[in-house]
């Protein structure tokens, strides 16, 4: 038997994008031969035929109410169950706060192996995944010589289809949860104002080169007409300038807006790692030779203070 | 408390891209000129977690394992000096090329062959391969709980409390011990080893163990790995930058406004 299980997420009732772009990668793979694909999510009944239209051509729901929440341990023994009743030989999931522990606890529980932080994957008679390593300088591709392949794939590496409600499919329901050796004593969630870094169209980044924390004033202000967010890298987060949460790279978010101005910003391979899929990238720099600005659509060499402001000003003029 | 803590060495994850070589035929990476490896930058962070959990019980041992060449010794002196008590080497040929799976399998016999832990800390991923995958792994094999991405630990009457970073926010939990836990940047700067600790460290006892001494022998080499390496390569970035024209730093930005606008990008 031969064919790919997504494990699909939901929040509260409703799929998670993850979920889509997990479908849209996992088509592409059936495309290429890969089997059919079996969509495993915790929740209900409802969920299973949204991820027919999304591209499911079977969907595995498992109600019971102990996976809602929970850590991967959890959700092992009802992974395993979709495993064995789909057949799939592949597993694609998110790198999320439940993926990046499950991949790893599944391939290890069946003796095979995981490609965590997948952002490329294609099928040519197995499965191969591509990997971004060494901080961002290189791409590796892997495949694995036990059954299943198991990939985590990051977010916005893939694009979901349009759901399209005349798909049809068997949804099928399992009750299995594990144990939870962990306990869960609360959850915080951290303060977000405006709109969502991972979800701007439009993202203004400060880093190091900002020389202060009011440089992010500028920043804010410009994010703020062109109805965006404001981002920042590690180095500036670390000297305490702006929240982590805003951090933008490797250990921060991952972007891919239409518009990425990236200001003050060396470009790191890991801060490119967080928005190398951005459509058009805008450096603003003192420095030509930084990497920023050789990935950059269009850059402005000069000094951020009197470029800033005059943009402002300029965009405010052009209406 | 008996805590183990795996510390790794790789290339400088801040090479810059222009040093940054591949032999893409051996699938390896050319190690830069000039450019020394490291502790991975979260490993200090597990080392200053398990020391702090020591001072905080007043009693136990710190002991940290490297998996890797005969120059993983530097990253287990950097631990000793910051505080920890005893070292393992796990060296060998037969480790040569093997994958995580495999690191995670010979980082548990050693801790095995120690006798045990009440708690493994581990980074929350090796800057190099950047996988996340081996505190899983040593917990799988051990048959204890693992908590991954810790901004912070506590113990917790017979436990231990962790609060973990999540996408969005954190998550406080509660684990039995023994565990595995994975510890983040978020944990804090890990102490800077003095002069009179790395003279100290020099005494402390690092044992060297090899395949064979930990039983695993026919489980390594690179022909058991269950990742196979197709490709490894450096990302051809092709550059189309347009740099704006002006004559002074404020013709520029009406320049790339005007651009933008052009561009419907704006
Ligand atoms: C394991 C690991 C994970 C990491 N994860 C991330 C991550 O997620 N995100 C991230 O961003 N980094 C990450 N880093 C750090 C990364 O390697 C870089 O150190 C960091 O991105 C540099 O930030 P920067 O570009 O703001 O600063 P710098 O590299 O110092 O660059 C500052 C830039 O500002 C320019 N500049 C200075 N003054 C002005 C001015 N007045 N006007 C215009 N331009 C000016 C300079 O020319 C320079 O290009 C990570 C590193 C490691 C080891
Ligand atoms: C197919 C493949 C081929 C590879 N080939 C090579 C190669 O030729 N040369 C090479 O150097 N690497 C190679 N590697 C990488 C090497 O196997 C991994 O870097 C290593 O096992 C750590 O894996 P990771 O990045 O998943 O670690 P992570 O799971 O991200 O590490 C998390 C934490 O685990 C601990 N840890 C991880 N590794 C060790 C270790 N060795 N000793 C002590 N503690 C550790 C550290 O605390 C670390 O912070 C290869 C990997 C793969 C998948």
């Amino acid at each position: 038997m031969a064919g790919i299980l997504v494990i699909a997420e939901a929040n509260e009732g409703a799929l998670s994008s993850i979920s889509g772009e997990l479908l849209g990668a996992a088509r592409k793979l059936a495309g290429e031969g890969a089997g059919t694909v079996t969509a495993f999510v915790a929740g209900s009944e409802a969920l299973g035929k949204e991820l027919i239209a999304l591209g499911a051509d079977a969907a595995i729901v498992d109600t019971n109410p102990a996976l809602q929440g929970a850590l991967a341990e959890v959700y092992l023994p009802a992974v395993q169950a979709a495993l064995q009743q789909s057949g799939a030989d592949i597993v694609l999931m998110g790198q999320t706060a439940l993926g990046r522990d499950l991949g790893p606890m599944l391939a290890f529980a069946l003796d095979t192996a995981v490609s965590m932080e997948t952002v490329d994957l294609k099928y040519q008679g197995k499965l191969i995944a591509t990997r971004s390593c060494y901080g961002g300088n290189a791409r590796a591709e892997v495949s694995f010589k036990n059954a299943p392949a198991i990939a985590t794939v990051k977010a916005k590496s893939f694009d979901a289809l349009p759901a399209d409600a005349s798909r049809t499919g068997a949804v099928t329901t399992i009750d299995v949860a594990g144990e939870a050796r962990i306990k869960i004593l609360g959850v915080q969630k951290a303060e977000s104002t405006g709109i969502r870094l991972e979800d701007a169209p439009v993202v203004v980044s400060g880093g190091r080169g900002l020389g202060d924390p009011s440089g992010f004033k500028l920043l804010e202000e410009l994010a703020a007409l062109l109805k965006g967010a404001t981002g920042a890298s590690r180095a500036a987060c670390d000297l305490g300038w702006y929240p982590p949460s805003q951090q933008v790279g490797l250990t921060g978010k991952v972007v891919s807006p239409n518009l990425y101005i990236a200001v003050a910003i060396s470009g790191a391979s890991q801060h490119m790692a967080g928005m190398a899929g951005s459509k058009n990238i805008v450096a603003i720099n003192k420095d030509p030779d930084a990497n920023m600005v050789k990935v950059a659509k269009y850059a402005v060499i000069d000094d951020y203070r009197k470029v800033v402001p005059a943009l402002i000003e300029e965009i405010k003029k052009l209406g | 408390v008996n805590i183990v803590v795996c510390v790794k060495q790789i290339p400088d994850p801040e090479t810059p891209a222009a040093s940054f070589k591949v032999d893409e035929v051996a699938k390896k990476v050319i190690p830069a000129q000039g450019i020394a490896p490291v502790v991975n930058p979260y490993d200090p962070q597990a080392t200053e977690a398990a020391l702090r959990l020591k001072e905080a019980a007043g009693t136990g041992k710190v002991t940290v394992i490297s998996l890797g060449p005969d120059s993983a010794r530097d990253a287990i002196k950097h631990a000793l000096a910051m505080g920890a008590d005893e070292g393992v080497l796990i060296t060998g040929p037969e480790f040569e090329d093997i994958d995580n799976f495999q690191t995670a399998k010979a980082l548990a016999a050693a801790i095995q062959k120690l006798g045990g832990a009440d708690l493994v800390l581990t980074g929350r991923a090796a800057a190099d391969w950047d996988m996340g995958v081996v505190p899983l792994g040593i917990a799988q094999a051990l048959g204890v709980p693992c908590v991954t991405v810790a901004k912070a630990i506590e113990k917790n009457g017979a436990g231990l409390k962790v609060e973990r970073v999540l996408e969005d926010g954190f998550q406080t939990v509660e684990t039995p011990l023994p565990a595995v836990v994975s510890v983040s940047n978020e944990f804090g700067e890990p102490r800077y080893p003095q002069l009179r600790q790395i003279m100290l460290a020099a005494k402390k006892t690092v044992q060297v163990w090899g395949a064979n001494d930990l039983g695993i022998a026919g489980e390594m080499g690179k022909e058991n790995r269950r990742l196979v390496l197709e490709a490894l390569y450096v990302p051809k970035v092709e550059s189309n930058v347009e740099i704006i024209e002006g004559d002074t730093p404020e013709e520029k930005a009406r320049n790339l406004a005007q651009k933008l606008r052009a561009a419907k990008l704006i």
